[in-house]
Parts: structure tokens; sequence; C-alpha cells
């Protein structure tokens, strides 16, 4: 708390509505939100099946894989940033092939900024998920199979509601660390306004030569995600 | 062989860009029979030095040197970006000289109050079209940065490299639309190591120190940027004899020729 | 519609092998102590436990056989399942959880709903249909559960311990009601349950499985009047023996014999109720047979009857009524004389 209380504080109160209104901010602004919320998107496509493996199916590796889904958050961001260069750039293992075959690349477009922020935030969904599967009686997808669901009925009907608010969770935590990710973005997105700078990038470099900037973009950043976030939570987790 | 080798690039990309380069050489500096060099008495006890991240390996060379000369000094440096340095002297950080990479950054701490006396310009650098090693695009001037499928990446204008090659593109006439803006001239360095882009405008120094995997190719507009910089004593330094020393060694031949071999020009 | 199945399922240290018919519009109890392998059973036959070995044939179509690598997954059964808690679906209307059935079989939502709604009114509960399962009742949760089971329309009807989770008089309610709804479902039943009197009420015939084996089955009447195993022998309330007849003598040990109303040779069980055992202070006169002499071990209430458990020769327990009880001043360690009335005693081959 006392962070924000320094951040609150030092604001520059009164040039605010001069410097919210430059059009970096903005640009800055709706490219986070954009892509926090693809992030998330991403991440519960690929995560929550992924979470639904590690909690119900049994196979070999299971084990490895979970140790391997908490990687990212072990891992620096930014040596996350260059495994997924490593990777995805242009000499790397998939991006070479797709730069070869398609002239397409990954960093430093919008796309690569979601893939890295993805990255980093998968394991706070996966997490999430599969705590709240484990929690979830896997009869209840028993008796859906013997009243005629198949597995994928069963988790979309049953399983998906009764989980709901492990996933809702998940995928707050999931957006808001997707926010705020900074080093695997500029590691493997770059910084480009308006195409991959996002507003921890515009904070870090506002940094280097004018703090107030900073800190009005930081006021920003955290303003915007409380709002959405407490928004959520009413409409998510406040009427159950 | 070539997994590996990318292995060992992101290896060293990944030092460079978590700051962590690994201080260098114990050894005495070669060619050290000139003897005291300088005016070694009055520095004794310890000196801080913060240092801009350019510096780390010639200031640490520079460092060793001085204590030889006297003897019952014991320097410590620590380097980062001149900015985060700089607000943490505004900040009260206690240290006894302050070596940033751009008159700018130094403006902010003598504007605070925080400095003794007028800031030297001890050392220049000059950008260099850092390019993978035996440029393979053949990229030779500026304006052929701005051919089409041709991926640059430049510093942020807000860090002093940036402004640097914005003033050397502007001198040029070159209009060119970088992918990337990185924090950091190590950060840019690490784009075109990684083949991640083609070009990159970084320091002759940085394009030295990365002489095994990027080649450096000078062009006449960088004479238009040429960046300066500046050291100077601290106000509330605890040591302000070996502050004092230390500013008068830097201006040595010795510790200019250490400058110089790490790529730097005379002021 | 008919059911034919041999149970085969192996599991750590237990196996449970099990045969397993029954008739269209029959309703088998399986019936047994707690880890006997009932619900194993049960769950094999729904396709939620794969079998190791035999087979589940339904209408002479075969389900399950290990040996032709054939499994039908569980949604394909058409098998209805009453689960032991219900089960319902915590999230959805009591009408939504007895759509659900036939909305994944493509029952169109309107359509599904109206049936199920229907089917809601039918077992009493038409004005519960919009609630959730959290608001229902324990009574009511139960038909709520055999009402989704039977939207189905299933072949087999599968219910595990349907009355375990209520109490005592929810439970007479819902036995009554529960019968009258199975006596409707045209193809078989089975039912498993620990509890003699609710397999009795309920089921046309009993399965009495222990360790995983088919120990006796029967009708009511053939199970209480000769129980083949000490648990069925318990449930029923009778004293069981195991012995060598000779005619009307059984040699249950060396030392001890009994003498029956029913002639018989070889290997027979010896049956007879507490009630038939009457005891005395002093050695009886008069009938010298069946008569020996014991020890009260325990005397606990059983009905208006005090139940004495008895040791000597063999244990053995009687039933006597509070005032004979004090008479005799019956408390652990009295020694009193024990006697048979032949009549009372039943014996049946091994």
């Amino acid at each position: 708390m006392l962070p924000l209380a320094g951040l609150l504080i030092r604001a520059p109160w009164t040039t605010l509505p001069q410097r919210l209104t430059e059009p970096g901010v903005l640009a800055a602004l709706r490219l986070s939100l954009l892509t926090a919320t693809l992030a998330t998107v991403v991440c519960l496509l690929l995560g929550v099946p992924l979470a639904w493996l590690l909690a119900r199916a049994r196979f070999p590796g299971r084990r490895l894989v979970r140790a391997l889904v908490t990687v990212p958050l072990v891992l620096p961001p930014v040596v996350g940033g260059v495994a997924l260069l490593l990777v995805f750039g242009r000499r790397g293992l998939v991006g070479g092939w797709l730069d070869a075959t398609f002239g397409f690349s990954l960093p430093f477009t919008t796309t690569g900024v979601v893939v890295a922020e993805a990255f980093v935030a998968m394991p706070f969904l996966v997490i999430s998920v599969e705590g709240a599967l484990r929690g979830a009686d896997p009869r209840f997808e028993e008796a859906a199979a013997t009243l005629g669901a198949s597995r994928w009925t069963a988790f979309r009907r049953v399983t998906l509601p009764l989980i709901g608010p492990g996933v809702a969770a998940g995928a707050v935590l999931c957006w808001a660390r997707a926010l705020g990710e900074f080093g695997a973005t500029i590691t493997f997105a770059g910084n480009f306004p308006g195409r991959t700078q996002t507003m921890p990038l515009a904070v870090y470099l506002a940094l280097e030569q004018d703090l107030d900037a900073a800190i009005v973009l930081s006021l920003v950043l955290l303003v915007v995600s409380v709002v959405i976030l407490a928004g959520l939570r009413d409409r998510w987790l406040g009427t159950s | 062989m070539r997994a590996r080798r990318l292995a060992a690039v992101a290896v060293a990309a990944l030092l460079a860009m978590t700051g962590c380069s690994s201080p260098a050489a114990d050894e005495p500096i070669g060619g050290g029979s000139s003897g005291p060099a300088g005016p070694g008495s009055g520095a004794a006890g310890p000196v801080t030095v913060l240092a801009a991240a350019s510096l780390t390996e010639s200031f640490t060379a520079i460092g060793t040197r001085f204590e030889q000369v006297n003897p019952s000094a014991e320097v410590s440096f620590s380097f980062g970006g001149s900015a985060g340095l700089a607000q943490q002297i505004i900040a009260g950080a206690p240290a006894d000289v302050f070596a940033a990479a751009s008159p700018t950054t130094m403006k902010t701490v003598t504007d605070a109050g925080a400095a003794t006396g007028t800031p030297v310009t001890f050392a220049r650098n000059q950008l260099v079209i850092a390019v993978p090693k035996g440029n393979p695009k053949g990229l030779a001037t500026l304006a052929a940065l701005a051919g089409s499928g041709i991926k640059v990446a430049l510093c942020a204008e807000q860090v002093p490299c940036g402004t640097a090659a914005g003033k050397a593109l502007s001198a040029a006439g070159v209009r060119l639309t970088p992918v990337t803006l990185e924090q950091d001239v190590k950060a840019a360095l690490a784009k075109v190591k990684l083949g991640e882009v083609d070009a990159a405008l970084v320091y002759r120094t940085d394009a030295k120190a990365a002489a095994a995997d990027v080649d450096g190719v000078e062009f006449p507009e960088s004479a238009g940027a040429v960046n300066d910089y500046p050291i100077v004593a601290l106000e509330d330094g605890p040591n302000p004899a070996g502050a004092a020393a230390f500013l008068t060694f830097i201006r040595t031949p010795e510790a200019q020729r250490i400058l110089t071999d790490a790529g730097f020009q005379q002021p | 519609m008919s059911l034919d199945a041999r149970l085969v399922v192996r599991r750590d240290g237990f196996t449970l092998d099990a045969v397993l018919r029954a008739e269209a519009g029959e309703v088998v109890a399986l019936l047994g102590p707690n880890g006997a392998g009932k619900t194993t059973a049960l769950r094999a036959l729904a396709g939620l436990v794969p079998l190791d070995d035999g087979h589940i044939e339904l209408d002479g179509e075969r389900l399950d056989d290990p040996a032709g690598k054939l499994f039908t997954a569980p949604e394909h059964r058409h098998i209805g399942v009453v689960f032991q808690d219900y089960l319902l679906f915590p999230h959805l209307s009591a009408v939504e959880n007895v759509a659900f059935g036939p909305r994944c079989r493509g029952v169109p939502r309107a359509r599904a709903r109206a049936d199920a709604a229907e089917l809601l009114g039918r077992v009493g509960l038409a004005e519960h249909t919009g609630k959730k399962p959290r608001q229902l009742s324990g009574g009511q949760a139960q038909r709520v559960a055999l009402a989704r089971a039977l939207a189905t329309g299933p072949r087999l009807l599968l219910l595990d311990e349907p009355l375990a989770a209520l109490d005592a008089r929810t439970r007479l309610d819902t036995r009554a009601h529960l019968r009258g709804h199975l006596a409707g479902h045209a193809g078989p039943t089975v039912l498993v349950t620990h509890d003699p009197l609710d397999a009795m009420m309920l089921a046309d015939r009993l399965v009495i499985l222990e360790h995983g084996r088919v120990v006796q089955t029967g009708d009511a009447a053939a199970i209480t009047s000769r129980p083949r195993t000490d648990y069925v022998a318990r449930l029923v309330g009778l004293n069981l023996y195991r012995g060598r007849a000779d005619g009307e003598l059984v040699r249950i040990t060396d030392d001890f014999a009994l003498t029956t109303a029913t002639p018989q040779h070889g290997d027979v069980f010896v049956a007879f109720p507490p009630a038939a055992v009457a005891l005395y202070a002093a050695r009886p006169d008069g009938s010298p047979r069946n008569t020996w002499r014991a020890t009260v071990a325990a005397v606990s209430r059983h009905g208006d009857a005090l139940r004495i458990e008895l040791t000597g020769a063999v244990t053995v327990a009687a039933d006597v009524t509070p005032a004979a009880a004090v008479q005799l001043g019956l408390e652990p360690g009295r020694e009193v004389w024990a006697s048979l009335k032949a009549t009372e005693a039943t014996s049946y081959p091994a």
C-alpha cells in the first residue's frame, strides 16, 4: 500500500489534465487493455483444457507438465522473453519456419505482445482452474455421462458452471498479470508506440526522462485496472 | 551447432539485459610501467562511483589502476542506466562521483544541486551501425537502413542513444521506421545478436564489446551525434578527497588509453 | 428387456466376481455389508468402472466384453442411475436437472422442459420445478433424482442406496413412493442397499454379495427363512449353524448336536429364531433333547424383548421378556440352562 501512497503524493496534480491528453498515453492504454484482454482469452482457450487434463486425466508425464506450466512464474520475465525469441523469433525453432513459409514473424507485432503476455499470465489461470476442478466432485461428470452427455457436453454444461468462480478468479488474475507485463513484452515484442508499447513499457521509458510523466502513466494504469477489477468482481463474484 | 550458438547468444543477451555483466579483470592493465601517473596523494578510504552502464568494462579497469596508484584507496562501482542513477543520487544515495552517459542526465543532477563543481567531459561516444557478424545484408550507410524489408532497432528517444540516433538520422536526412524502440543500448544490441533485427544504431563501445557477434559499421553522420560523457563529484559524497583524485585520474593518459581501447573517443 | 451380466472387477486386494441377471420389470436388490462390492458392481453396470473380465448384456446387446475389447461408454448405454447422494447438478433447477438427459439426447429445449415438468408432477413435485437442489428437502431431492434417471427412458435402472441419505420418517414415505415408481418401470431395475428392509420391501429378488461374491439369491421369503451365511442370518435375525445331519439329529460340533423337525442327510444349515430359545435357572425336566448349559455374555434391548447373547457349547442369541430376565437375574456371567424346541429349528441342505 505504501508505494501506492507514494505515487499519489508525488503525482503532479496541476499538470495532470494536459499530461493525460497526450496522444501517446491513450494509445498505450488502449493497447494495454486490448492485449491483456486478448491474452486472457488465449489463456482461457488453452489453459482451461490444460487444467482439465491436469486435474482429471491420467497420462504419463503429468507431473512434469504441471511443473512446466508453473515455469513462467519462476522465470524472470526477461528470460521468458528470450525463450520466446528462441522459439518464435526469426531464427527460432518455430519462428524460423513461420518466417520462411509465410513471411510472418511474431516479434515486434501486437500479436507478439499478446503471446508474451499470455505466456507469463498462463500459470495464474491454469493453477486457479486446476484448483477449482480438484475441488469439484468428478462424480457430477459421471452423473452427466449416465444421462447421455458426451465428455465435452458434461464439461461445458456441468463442470464449467460448477467451477465458474474459479475460472473467473483465474481469468482476473491472468488479466491483471498480463496488464502489468513488462519484461517478456519488451524483450519479445520490443517497444513501438501504438503497436507494441503497452503502459508498463511507456512507464519505464518515461522514467528515463520525466519522473512526473512516469507517475501519471502509472496512476492511469492503476486507476483503470482497479476500476475494471472492482467492476468484474461485483458482476462475477458478488452475486452468487 | 546452430542451436548451441543461438543459446550462447541468448545467454550473452540475458547477461546484457539484466545488467549483470561480470565485474571485469582483476589483473593489472598491460604496459603499467609508467608508475604513478598522477597525483595520488590525498586519495584514501572508500570511493564510491556511480557510472553509466556503458562504462562498466573500462571503469572497472580504470578502478584497478587507480587502486594501484593510490594503495590506501578502495573504489567501488555501481553501474546502471544513467537516468536511474541520477534519480538515486537526487534521492540521496551516498556516492562520491557520478559519470553519466549524457549531459542531459547530468543536468538533472546539477539542477538538483547534488553536484559540486562543474561536470567535465572525459569521453565521447559515437554511434555505429551494428549488424550481425559478416554484415549479411551488406548495410554500409544510414540510408541503406531505410530500405524495404530491413528491420532496424533503435533506442527509445527517452534514452541517450535514442536521442543520438535521432540526431544522426535527421543529419543524414534519412527517415526510417524502426520495428522497435529499445529501452537501452544493450537491449538494442541484443536484438541484433539474436538475429531479430538486421541492424541497430548503438555506441561504438557497445559494438566493440560485442565484437564476437556483431560488426560495427561506421557512418559519417555519426559525427553530428556525438555523445559526451560528463563526470562530476557529488555534493554529499563522504570522501571528497577521493572523488577529486578519481576525477583527476580519469584525465590521465593511462585512463584515457583504457577508454580509447574500449572504443571511446577523447574529448 | 433383460440384463445378463458377469461382473469381474479386480482392484488392489479386492476382486468382484458376480453373476447378475434381471428380467424386464424385475427389481433385483444387491444386498451386502459395506465393502462387499455392491457399488462397484453398480458402477460397472453403468460403465463408470471398466470390467476386467466377464460381460454385460442388455436386451441381448453386448455392452461390455473385455475379452472382445468391447466397452460401451456410459453416455451410450441408456442406463439410468440414481446415485447415493443424488448428484443433482447444483447450478440447475429441478426441471433443468430432469430435462438434462433428454437435452443431451437431442430433444428440443421446450419439449424437454415440458416433459420434465410433467414427470416432476408425477413424482409429486409440480410446485418445486423451479427450485435449485439446495432448496429441496432430502425426500424431494431423491424424487428429482429418480425423475432425472427415468426421463431418458432407460433400458436399465440402477439405484445406489436410494434411501440411505434420508431420515427414518422420510424414508418410510419415500420407500412406498419409490416402490410405486419401480413397478412402473418396464425394464429391469438393480438397486444396491445394505438395509435388508429396503431390499425386501422394494425388490422382487435379492442377491446377497459378500467379499465380492454372490453368496445367496432368492426372494425375501427364501432368504429370511433359509439364510446361508452369518451375515444374512444376522440380517434376518436368525441363529444359524452349519452341521452334519443324520435324520433329525444335526451334529454341530463334536460334543454338540441339535434335533430338528426336518430330517436331512449330509451337510446342512440349521436355523432358528432367538425367540425359540427358552432359558431356565435349573435344568428343565421333561424334554432332555436340545438342552445345554450356557453363560450370559451380553444383554441388550431388542424391540419389546431383551436379547441375551450366550456362550457355551455354541454361541447363540435368545430373546426373553423383561419379566423373565429379572426373574432369572440375567446379567453377564450368569450361568443358565438353554432349551430349544425341535419344532422351531429348521434344517436345509448346505
